[in-house]
């Protein structure tokens, strides 16, 4: 039987407006896509998924039509099904190890997570769970999927956990990343709800190390802390004319559109510029999301460029198949060195070179060179710069006896404790990854605070 | 939600406002700053913390009505809400003994000022002044930045207060006689251009307080970055201040110009949105 096509919107209608681009699955293509399940005895899928979903269980529940079971499975391992429904990368973890993977046709797990999530959602958040509370204070610093993942597990244990997040809204990357058309904010607004019905309280405009110090949050007795800032500060390229006008980080231009809503400018107040032509640099989701967004926004033209193969982006292949069907143009084996701008200090061009692939390297990945004199123009009135993030660095500057690798990352223990005891870090801080690694990561140092908690109130 | 406890309209176009914000009070350090959202749809704009009180609980910034924005602002009332404010943002000013600190403000840029020279001043420093603005009723806070100032100097392009000129006429003066530990700078960036070209020329250390476009000014967005000595930093994070030998002055105007446009845009929408009666309701 052959994998039930996730539905989507047509490319034409959905590219002019920021919707959802995915129906989501009909309950008949759901029952179908569920059946397709082997049941393997020995299920590979699971090893494939780093918070361990028991992803046999819930599927055969929803070949049984019984998406409350189902969604129950799922909630036990996972705080953000709806969310991982949509933006893991599946085709890496779970749906890799399937067991029809090998004929290319595993089994689309991810869909099937958003469905059980999706239809349970509301009930969801109106059920009440009975958690016996102890009443010891943990602190999460960041409502991001890190934070929020060990913050939802802590309260399951009975822990008080109070988020603080330093922007004016919650959920990190969630919120002001990952564009509306892909995660709608109304999915994240009922995952929060979930958590705040289990008692989570997340305090907003609040960036701990200046509005509150981690001293003043011992002082308020709080027994732990788990760091889990993320990796927010964008890298720049080192190139002439990185600073020209409209040339953006990803970062800029993703907060302004989804966080800020400046495609609803004037109507919102912060503003954006509507380019015609813009080029994208890199290859990763944020990457395809800022392309896809810049599409949104109106530009007749967008290109992403990349300097591997189209094979070697890291964005999931779900987003660059839509991304294409919409009209993004790839320019693969490709590399900026330059961005060139007006006499008023405004981008209007790209020059690039294009890259040779040698050897794998000692690292694994294939060796780069530019190939010289090879150079060649792009114009562009807008480019946008998504190559990669680092550690945000003001908290880790601002506690001391903590230690940061040269990437500006908080080096832990092998449960997620600094040197400062009761001190917990993980997630893109620790470690940049993805937003299921960074809940991986939660979800274990949530065990981890635990055990801690347990033997220092001994 | 952070509630406007005091108002102050000290000139025609600029207000003081005294926000409670405790947790912001109580860690405010000299030269740091807030961002602030007036409401859901609003933008985050930075301003400078002008000063602190802890009994209070609040937070006092000073604003003038330049776009859409510090318009808004300024149309609220004592007991009005701010939906965001988050703060204090960025490095304190380096508090420390120079002997003699010439500092500078143009226009609105005194109320930042005036908490910094009131440290420097508390550690020992010698403290001179030159405050400048275009004309007479934009000049503020002129008897506390007396008070903390040992001599004082005013300058308007218009003549109808002080010296007739630029701050850089008085600095002029000052640098020839006598020994300046540091220069600390803040206002218009045309004015810290001017001060600088000045400043470097006889080696004088010079601090800048620095006003970029911000977006989340807590270093996510790369929007507030500049040049400085040749590299790039954010002025959320790596700033404000900057003790620099050269700051890319051109990029920095520049970028400030990047939505010129769209301000204007914002500004019609709101001056016909506040007189329109059909818009009015």
């Amino acid at each position: 039987m052959q994998k039930v096509k996730m539905p989507a919107r047509d490319p034409n209608i959905r590219k002019k407006d920021f919707k959802q681009v995915n129906y989501g699955y009909s309950q008949c293509e759901m029952l179908k896509e569920a059946k397709r399940c082997m049941q393997c005895k020995k299920p590979l899928c699971i090893h494939g998924c780093p918070i361990g979903i028991n992803i046999p269980k819930f599927i055969r529940y929803l070949a049984q039509n019984d998406h409350k079971r189902a969604a129950i499975v799922l909630r036990q391992k996972n705080n953000l099904p709806a969310v991982c429904g949509r933006v893991c990368q599946q085709e890496n973890q779970c749906e890799k190890f399937c067991i029809l993977a090998k004929r290319n046709e595993s089994v689309s797990i991810g869909s099937l997570e958003r469905y059980a999530a999706d239809v349970t959602a509301i009930e969801n958040s109106l059920s009440s769970i009975t958690i016996s509370k102890n009443g010891i204070k943990v602190a999460i610093i960041g409502s991001g999927p890190a934070g929020l993942t060990c913050g939802g597990d802590l309260l399951k244990m009975g822990y008080d956990v109070t988020v603080y997040e330093s922007l004016h809204d919650a959920g990190g990357v969630l919120r002001y990343g990952i564009p509306e058309f892909r995660l709608p904010k109304y999915v994240l607004d009922l995952e929060l709800y979930s958590l705040k019905k289990l008692g989570m309280k997340i305090i907003l405009n609040t960036l701990i190390g200046r509005t509150k110090t981690v001293k003043e949050l011992f002082g308020e007795e709080y027994k732990a802390l788990f760091i889990a800032t993320g990796a927010g500060l964008p890298v720049f390229p080192k190139i002439p004319g990185e600073n020209l006008n409209h040339v953006y980080s990803a970062n800029e231009f993703l907060v302004r559109v989804h966080l800020m809503h400046s495609f609803n400018f004037p109507h919102y107040d912060t503003p954006i510029y509507k380019a015609r032509n813009v080029v994208v640099i890199g290859g990763g989701n944020t990457a395809i999301d800022a392309a896809r967004t810049a599409l949104r926004l109106g530009a007749e033209s967008v290109k992403v460029v990349y300097r591997r193969t189209e094979n070697e982006m890291p964005a999931r292949k779900e987003e660059q198949v839509h991304a294409k069907e919409e009209g993004v143009e790839f320019v693969t084996l490709t590399s900026p060195v330059k961005f060139i701008g007006n006499e008023k200090r405004f981008v209007k061009a790209v020059e690039c070179m294009k890259i040779e692939v040698g050897e794998i390297d000692n690292l694994g990945k294939k060796y780069l060179s530019k190939i010289i004199g090879s150079n060649y123009i792009i114009e562009t009135d807008m480019v946008v710069l998504a190559l990669g993030l680092n550690p945000n660095p003001i908290l880790p500057s601002l506690i001391e006896g903590l230690i940061i690798d040269n990437h500006g990352h908080i080096v832990t223990d092998d449960s997620f404790m600094t040197p400062l005891p009761g001190i917990f870090a993980g997630g893109d801080i620790v470690c940049g990854t993805n937003v299921i690694k960074a809940m991986e990561m939660g979800k274990k140092a949530a065990k981890a605070i635990e055990r801690y908690l347990k033997k220092s109130s001994k | 939600m952070y509630r406007i406890m005091n108002l102050e309209v000290i000139r025609p176009k600029i207000k003081s406002y005294e926000v409670y914000a405790p947790n912001v009070a109580k860690n405010a350090k000299a030269g740091q700053f807030v961002i602030l959202r007036i409401n859901d749809t609003g933008e985050r704009i930075p301003l400078t913390i002008a000063g602190t009180n802890l009994e209070k609980g609040s937070v006092k910034i000073i604003f003038q009505e330049l776009g859409k924005t510090t318009m808004q602002l300024a149309s609220l009332s004592v007991g009005d809400y701010i939906k965001d404010f988050v703060g204090p943002l960025g490095h304190p000013t380096e508090i420390k003994n120079y002997d003699t600190v010439v500092s500078v403000a143009g226009g609105i840029g005194a109320a930042g000022l005036l908490p910094v020279i009131k440290e420097l001043k508390s550690v020992g420093n010698k403290i001179t002044t030159v405050i400048g603005a275009r004309s007479k009723d934009l000049i503020i806070l002129e008897e506390e930045l007396r008070q903390q100032s040992d001599s004082i100097f005013f300058t308007t392009n218009d003549g109808t207060y002080g010296t007739k000129g630029y701050v850089t006429d008085i600095l002029k003066g000052i640098i020839d006689e006598e020994k300046i530990g540091i220069t600390y700078a803040i206002g218009p960036v045309y004015m810290m251009k001017a001060v600088s070209e000045i400043t470097r020329k006889k080696n004088i250390k010079t601090i800048f307080s620095l006003n970029p476009i911000m977006l989340d000014g807590i270093g996510m967005c790369g929007a507030c970055r500049i040049s400085i000595d040749g590299e790039t930093k954010f002025a959320c994070v790596d700033g404000p201040e900057f003790d620099a030998n050269s700051v890319d002055w051109e990029e920095l105007i520049s970028r400030l110009g990047l939505f010129k446009n769209l301000e204007n845009l914002a500004i019609n929408k709101f001056k016909h949105d506040q007189e329109c009666n059909y818009c009015k309701k």
